[in-house]
């Protein structure tokens, strides 16, 4: 079957290679442009196989989403990569903190992301 | 572009320039002090999202500048920077610089480090006071692993052993499962690099009727086989460490020293722990060992369940800038659609007259099913047309934004403090025009600030704000969109324009001109106010050129101007380039299409009114001036010019500086909206002939190019047009030329 991931980020650009390395991989993509519309997407699409997500976005950053993805109870235990530029010391336990199961740091290459994908989701 | 690489990139420049225009805007409204707190945050967010794709095609001084001026925009955010003046002068110049790098970047041409280095310099002062250990670590982050998601620690391993079987004691937390996690991939991920063999270690398993599903009972104890080093294991743990307690050993390898617990060195992509994990950090370890939730076999009573942990923290509360714009839904389509799509609609348009005249023709009631239909379809071809041609409108905000830019970088060369003010930035236009406008109106914002403004102390002596105002607007008017360009400068010298003029053999000195009349000199070619040509606006382009700038577009330019107060230019333009407002004319049998824009003024010609000048040319004498007469018929090779004009009509067609010529034509049919299409395609450039339409009766008819057709007349039967109809096209044009 093939695996499913949202990838939310409110860069288009970021979202394009998101998605050329994920269907590169044969993986379905779908993407959203921040918290909010990544919500109304899980909302229309079939329970994703993973979300990758962006942290700095307007309207619902990515922790905001997180915590939003996991009070929903069918997504509770979607694996939740949080994709971001910020390798700060503190980045990933407040990834972490907010629910997130791993995290990949911008820039990235495809075939990390794919094998962080694999990490997580199978 | 096959190449999906080369695509996002492309698309990648292109979300640049809008995140460009979105930190333009955020710090304009922060120097205009209407910012807050999310400003800043869309602003750093601009910045960010264009280092975040940068890196991801390794444009290296592109990300090294983004990240700079990110991270000042950060201590902005975190309040160890204040917003002051003089910050965001900085801060625009960076959007200035930033943009600049983009288009190299984009265009493949090198950097401008000219103009770059003292940027980039004076933004390392401002950070670099300021700037921590963190911020350090990211900047070696990104200028040494471009591109890699970690520090590649296999094979940098020094730890890579000869012996090589490590035995894992693995004992998940409860948050590890709560974030997504499942121990089976990471098992995957083992065996992925060496022999693995798995023992489920179930004694904390509970009678099933006091099992807790949140809760991690079991753990695991592998045994792993393989070549690869401590930091390939540890990888595979990296999103689980600190939610489980995990002890990797080497067996049988005789160094008794790792017998000892070792906490994992987190393996992102960062830099903050460095490469080699032979030493752990010692903080790192109290972390560890610190953490009593997870600690093995003896999981408290979790009140902290996923789910009330969640319930605890609602998603709204994370929302920044709540009421902050939806994410508009677009499509990028090729233009060339969208204008064969403003074609069709043109023909349809054309198609609906046809069909309303043969209705007509046929002498159906009005008020019969067929005419109400026809009206209803009218009605709607109309609108299709107008949501059509929306498409190719565009908010003029782009171009007032580079004007911004103009503004700051003439104002510095300069030394004159001006603030641009613009407003209407949402008046949409086609794409187009915006695009022919900018040269034009570049001229005219360097002029505002070189020649409009006074200099600050002028006008401090004056009793005016030392700052000086440019004012960019636009509005959408009775169909057309009227773009202005003002200041609040000293206003036209007119005695100087005046002798300047006479200087110039321009006019004759003894003209006697109204106000109106002097402004317009300026737009006379090679007229210059400046005393010497500044190398701000000079750039041998005079404001004639504007002028044929915007009529090249069906505009019409026009200007006002208030002794000690400014300058107003205003500049009125069709909202597309497709459809044109005509006078539908008749000469020799043949229809024609004047764009209104260019007519003065008609009139009926009279005997008394028309004298020969020489053996083929006319002039007609309007409120006792003359103009030159020109046939029309004959100019298009129709007739043979005639001996007697009277009875015809005369269009008085113009420029805004005053009166070029009388076209003579044998009568006016109508005054209608044409759909214009292209004729160069098909016959190259017509003398004369701008283009052709089709009219409501399926006739084809040409528009013509008044101010070609009459260059071309004057050419050939008036070498040169003597001195003193300037003035009287002066006279002319203020008396019955205004729009």
């Amino acid at each position: 079957m093939t695996m499913q991931v949202l990838a939310v980020d409110d860069s288009r650009t970021m979202r394009d290679m998101v998605r050329l390395a994920l269907t590169a991989e044969g993986i379905e993509a779908h993407v959203a442009e921040d918290g909010i519309h990544g919500l109304e997407v899980l909302e229309e699409i079939a329970p994703p196989d993973a979300i990758i997500t962006d942290i700095n976005m307007p309207r619902m950053d990515g922790f905001g989403f997180i915590d939003a993805v996991r009070a929903k109870e069918e997504f509770r235990s979607v694996p939740i990569l949080v994709l971001t530029t910020e390798s700060a010391a503190d980045m990933k336990d407040r990834a972490r903190e907010a629910g997130a199961t791993g995290w990949i740091v911008k820039p990235f290459d495809p075939a990390k992301l794919v094998k962080a994908l694999r990490m997580v989701a199978g | 572009m096959s190449d999906p690489m080369a695509e996002i990139k492309a698309s990648f420049f292109i979300e640049c320039e809008e995140l460009l225009e979105a930190l333009q805007d955020g710090l304009q409204s922060m120097y205009d002090g209407e910012g807050d707190a999310e400003t800043v945050n869309v602003v750093f967010r601009a910045v960010h999202s264009i280092k975040g794709g940068a890196g991801a095609f390794g444009l290296d001084g592109l990300v090294g500048f983004a990240h700079r001026f990110e991270t000042a925009l950060d201590d902005l955010r975190s309040g160890k920077l204040d917003t002051d003046p003089h910050l965001l002068k900085l801060f625009f110049t960076c959007n200035d610089v930033l943009g600049d790098l983009v288009r190299e970047c984009r265009d493949e041409v090198p950097h401008d480090s000219a103009k770059l280095d003292p940027v980039l310099a004076e933004l390392d002062t401002l950070i670099g006071g300021v700037q921590s250990e963190d911020q350090t670590a990211e900047t070696v982050d990104f200028e040494v692993t471009p591109l890699s998601l970690d520090l590649s620690l296999d094979g940098q391993d020094d730890e890579t052993v000869s012996d090589p079987i490590w035995k894992i004691r693995f004992q998940p937390g409860p948050m590890l499962y709560a974030n997504g996690n499942e121990p089976l991939f990471l098992f995957r991920a083992l065996r992925d690099i060496g022999d693995l063999s798995v023992t489920c270690d179930h004694n904390d398993l509970p009678p099933l009727a006091e099992l807790d599903c949140e809760h991690a009972h079991i753990g695991w104890t592998l045994t792993l086989e393989t070549t690869e080093g401590r930091a390939a294991i540890a990888e595979a743990f990296d999103f689980v460490e600190g939610l489980c307690t995990l002890d990797i050993k080497q067996k049988e390898t005789g160094s008794s020293n790792l017998e000892a617990l070792v906490p994992l060195p987190p393996l992102g992509g960062d830099a903050e722990w460095p490469a080699d994990n032979g030493a752990p950090d010692l903080p790192r370890n109290d972390q560890v060992n610190s953490a009593p939730t997870i600690e093995q076999g003896n999981f408290p009573e979790v009140a902290e369940t996923p789910a009330a942990r969640l319930e605890a923290a609602p998603p709204a509360e994370r929302k920044t800038g709540a009421g902050a714009a939806a994410p508009r839904a677009t499509v990028r389509v090729d233009l060339d659609r969208i204008d064969r799509l403003v074609n069709l609609v043109g023909e349809i348009v054309l198609n609906q007259a046809m069909l309303s005249q043969s209705v007509q023709a046929a002498g159906i009631p009005p008020n019969s099913p067929v005419s109400t239909g026809l009206e209803e379809f009218q009605q709607l071809t109309r609108d299709i047309q107008e949501s059509v041609m929306m498409i190719r409108a565009q908010p003029v905000k782009s171009l007032f934004q580079r004007m911004s830019r103009i503004v700051r970088e003439a104002s510095a060369a300069i030394g004159k403090d001006v603030r641009l003010r613009t407003d209407g930035e949402n008046t949409e236009v086609d794409k187009t025009v915006i695009e022919r406008l900018a040269d034009p109106l570049t001229h005219m914002i360097r002029n505002a600030v070189d020649h409009g403004l006074e200099a600050n102390d002028v006008r401090e002596r004056m009793g005016k704000a030392r700052e000086g105002s440019v004012f960019l607007t636009a509005v959408h008017r009775s169909g057309r969109v009227v773009i202005e360009v003002a200041d609040d400068g000293a206003g036209i010298d007119r005695d100087k324009v005046f002798r300047k003029a006479v200087e110039k053999d321009l006019i004759p000195a003894d003209s006697q001109l109204s106000d109106g009349e002097i402004d317009n000199l300026l737009f006379l070619p090679g007229f210059s106010t400046a005393d010497e040509v500044s190398n701000l606006s000079g750039r041998g382009v005079g404001m004639d050129v504007v002028r044929s700038a915007i009529q090249s577009l069906g505009g019409r330019i026009s200007i006002q101007s208030e002794p000690g107060h400014g300058t107003t230019f205003s500049i009125s333009l069709p909202l597309t380039l497709a459809v044109l407002d005509g006078m539908v004319v008749n000469v020799a049998g043949e229809t024609l299409v004047v764009p209104l824009n260019s007519i003065f003024e008609t009139l009926a010609v009279t005997q008394e009114d028309l004298r020969a000048f020489g053996p083929s040319t006319h002039v007609v004498n309007i409120r006792d001036s003359f103009v030159p007469l020109i046939d029309l018929g004959a100019e298009l090779g129709y007739r043979a010019p005639l001996d007697d004009y009277t009875g015809g009509v005369v269009l008085l067609i113009g420029q805004e500086d005053g009166l070029a010529a009388a076209v003579v034509v044998d009568a006016i049919e109508d005054q209608r909206q044409v759909v214009i299409k292209g004729l160069q395609e098909s016959y190259g450039r017509v003398p004369g002939i701008a283009a052709a339409t089709i009219l409501g009766d399926g006739q084809i008819a040409l528009i013509l190019d008044p101010i070609d057709l009459i260059t071309q007349a004057s050419g050939r039967t008036r070498p040169k047009a003597p001195r003193h109809q300037i003035s009287n096209h002066e006279n002319l044009n203020s008396s019955g030329a205004e729009e």
